[in-house]
């Protein structure tokens, strides 16, 4: 019998009941909750008279909906000024001590994007199964665990019964070979695996990351490509347990301790795909052969390294490709042929479950060093994706870096990702940003959304247009 | 949760590749704590000539007159015919419940995203995936025929076209029996709850930090 995958491993320890009919009930080891996705699934559990299963397998936070200035920020949920995303986050608190759930409330230091917290605290652990009403739940499989989005029906169905019901994935293996270049970064990787297999190529399937690129990639850059599983179409994506990922999860607030530190580790070792695996599809990239990567147009898989050149729709066979392009186009105001180099983004956004850990925040700050933010740039935001994050950049003095460069230094929390709270784009501005969708409207009505590393949106900042962050790596030696 | 059984309809097109779910309700509308009244706002960016906000009346706003929806040929159509990698993006199931409470039923594409399609099955609405071409050909009859009608049953597992072409559609079983039924699948895992609590009591024992509480 042919070994197993990382994915397969965690699947078989996770059933509870195998059907005939091929689905199965799965166990869910954590839950994380935030004030979005959450109200519709409190209120039917209440409707149905059902009871929580297992209190404490779930760990709340507001994230999307919180303002992020400190002025408004400072009042706590009531001083939030929309009264809409006021009685949202209001609701989350209500029904988390109803059902004492523990939350880390807007002005809690742990506060922040579910995505960033529960990693960070220890809260999502390897072997585990995590699921969360958030499509980019799939961070948590950076750990050697088997996470993804729920909606919001789901997220009763786990309240009620710690259990969601599942049909089986298949198997994806993305292998990353080789070294990457200096300036290169996760966020360049995943970025080339979406234009690779396209925005829907991992539809039905559980994507594992590997190769050499991959081991030596820190956590937080790991975090950053299973992220975006989800934008290559698979609703999770996971890195096998090595000592990396042991030596982050280490004493975290949640992780285990002492003996039972050491039998979790013995377990966690396994967490690997076998040699003899067999993955139903494997795709391989090479490291050299990535370059800084910019998205264009209004899907992911819409991207191209920095040397290059807008497609021209008169070239595409496809008549669905074609009009894809043609609408991008005309939606982001660019001309076929335009170079990469040659777009001016309007504001700057650093941020986002993608990339708003402390490594993200180091990049953009040694780009922006002594440096300013060109005059054409209306505004440069930075926001950590946690309290944590955001005391740590400070403690380093990042925060300061980035004012000195005439960014702004905000609060934790979603922010211009999906623009839920007060940032936002204005109509026909462009944004470099690292989060992960450029969609149409996501970061504001009629706003036209770039994604790069974070070390690529603080070179467009500095230079009004977007750079090759490679050329300024050498500038600096 | 309402069943689906048979339901022969009109079909409104959506003529394009990967529509996301912030095309489908975009996020200012995330807001609601409610599981209703998202209808009036779905595709709202695309369907109104101005930004929407929640709780408006829609009726009063200016509508685009290219968007099908607003189109008197597709006007009270249950059916959404559309391209591939539909429902991709967010998580969020208000795109689903926009898509219902303005009337879909039934949705038919060459592919949906996982979790939107996963999404649609918990909200009664029954997405169908065709061949590329056979969707390729329904959009070609529909745009040739006014008032164009498909029928969808889910117990034979066909989608007949009005000249009696019959395609056959894939489901997994599971999913069409809660759907056909109308069943809470809440209660029906609930009824394994036994096993549940097996489980954990194996798993307890074999991985105790898993069960270490958050507190
Ligand atoms: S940062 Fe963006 S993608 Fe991540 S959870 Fe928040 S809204 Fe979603």
């Amino acid at each position: 019998m042919a070994g197993q995958t990382l994915y397969d491993k965690l699947w078989r320890d996770h059933v509870v009941v195998q059907r005939d009919d091929g689905s199965a009930i799965i166990y869910i080891d954590r839950h994380l909750i935030h004030e979005v996705t959450s109200p519709q699934a409190f209120e039917g559990l209440r409707l149905a008279g059902r009871s929580l299963w297992r209190r404490d397998a779930n760990l709340a936070t507001p994230d999307h909906n919180v303002p992020t200035e400190q002025v408004e920020r400072s009042g706590g949920v009531a001083a939030i000024a929309d009264p809409i995303s006021r009685l949202q986050v209001q609701t989350l608190d209500d029904n988390c001590r109803d059902y004492d759930i523990v939350e880390f409330e807007i002005n809690d230091r742990r506060q922040g994007i579910v995505h960033v917290v529960g990693p960070e605290q220890g809260a999502t652990l390897p072997g585990m199964t995590v699921v969360c009403g958030d499509s980019h739940t799939s961070t948590h499989g950076a750990l050697g665990a088997l996470a993804h989005g729920i909606g919001t029906s789901e997220v009763e169905h786990v309240l009620a019964t710690q259990c969601l019901i599942q049909q089986k994935m298949k198997n994806m293996l993305v292998r990353i070979d080789g070294a990457l270049q200096t300036g290169v970064t996760a966020k360049d990787v995943v970025l080339a695996v979406i234009g690779a297999i396209g925005t829907a190529g991992g539809s039905g399937y559980a994507i594992e990351f590997g190769g050499e690129v991959v081991r030596n990639m820190s956590m937080e850059g790991r975090m950053t490509m299973c992220n975006m599983s989800i934008e290559a179409g698979a609703r999770m994506g996971m890195v096998a347990v090595d000592d990396t990922t042991l030596a982050y999860v280490k004493g975290r607030t949640f992780a285990p301790r002492g003996a039972m530190w050491d039998r979790a580790v013995a377990a966690w070792r396994d967490l690997h795909s076998d040699a003899d695996a067999v993955f139903d599809r494997v795709v391989e990239l090479r490291g050299e052969d990535i370059k800084p990567q910019v998205t264009w147009g209004t899907s992911p898989e819409m991207v191209l390294p920095i040397d290059g050149h807008l497609p021209d729709p008169a070239s595409i066979d496809s008549p669905t490709r074609r009009a894809a392009v043609e609408r991008a186009l005309e939606y982001m105001g660019l001309q076929p042929g335009t170079a990469i180099t040659a777009i001016r983004p309007d504001r700057v956004f650093i941020g986002s479950c993608t990339n708003s850990r402390i490594e993200d925040l180091r990049a953009a700050a040694a780009v922006v060093r002594g440096r300013r933010v060109a005059a054409s740039v209306k505004q440069a935001l930075v926001v950590p994706g946690s309290g944590e994050v955001k005391k740590q950049a400070e403690a380093e003095g990042l925060d300061r870096v980035f004012l000195d460069a005439g960014m702004e230094w905000r609060e934790p929390g979603c922010s211009m990702c999906l623009a839920m709270n007060a940032d936002k784009l204005g109509a026909g501005e462009h944004c470099a940003s690292t989060s992960n969708r450029n969609f149409e409207g996501r970061q504001g009505f009629g706003g036209r959304t770039h994604l790069v590393s974070p070390a690529m949106a603080a070179a467009a900042a500095v230079a009004g247009h977007f750079v090759d962050v490679r050329d300024w790596q050498e500038e600096q030696v | 949760m309402k069943s689906f059984i048979a339901e022969r309809s009109r079909v409104a097109p959506m003529d394009r590749a990967n529509v996301d779910t912030d095309l489908i309700i975009p996020k200012q509308f995330l807001k609601s704590i409610r599981r209703s009244g998202f209808g009036p706002h779905l595709f709202d960016d695309l369907r109104y000539m101005d930004e929407g906000y929640p709780g408006q009346d829609c009726s009063r706003r200016p509508q685009n007159p290219d968007f099908p929806l607003n189109q008197a040929r597709y006007q009270g159509a249950g059916i959404l015919l559309a391209r591939e990698n539909f429902g991709c993006g967010s998580s969020r199931e208000h795109a689903p419940w926009a898509l219902e409470d303005h009337g879909f039923r039934c949705l038919i594409a060459p592919s949906f995203a996982d979790i939107f399609y996963n999404n649609c099955f918990k909200n009664g609405i029954l997405p169908i995936v065709l061949d590329a071409a056979i969707v390729d050909t329904l959009f070609e009859q529909m745009y040739a025929t006014e008032g164009y009608e498909l029928t969808v049953d889910l117990e034979a597992q066909q989608v007949t076209t009005p000249t009696g072409e019959v395609y056959e559609f894939e489901v997994d079983e599971f999913r069409r029996h809660c759907l056909l039924k109308g069943l809470d699948d809440i209660g029906l895992t609930l009824e394994d709850g036994a096993a549940i609590r097996a489980y954990e009591q194996a798993a307890r024992e074999r991985s105790p930090w898993l069960f270490d509480v958050i507190k």
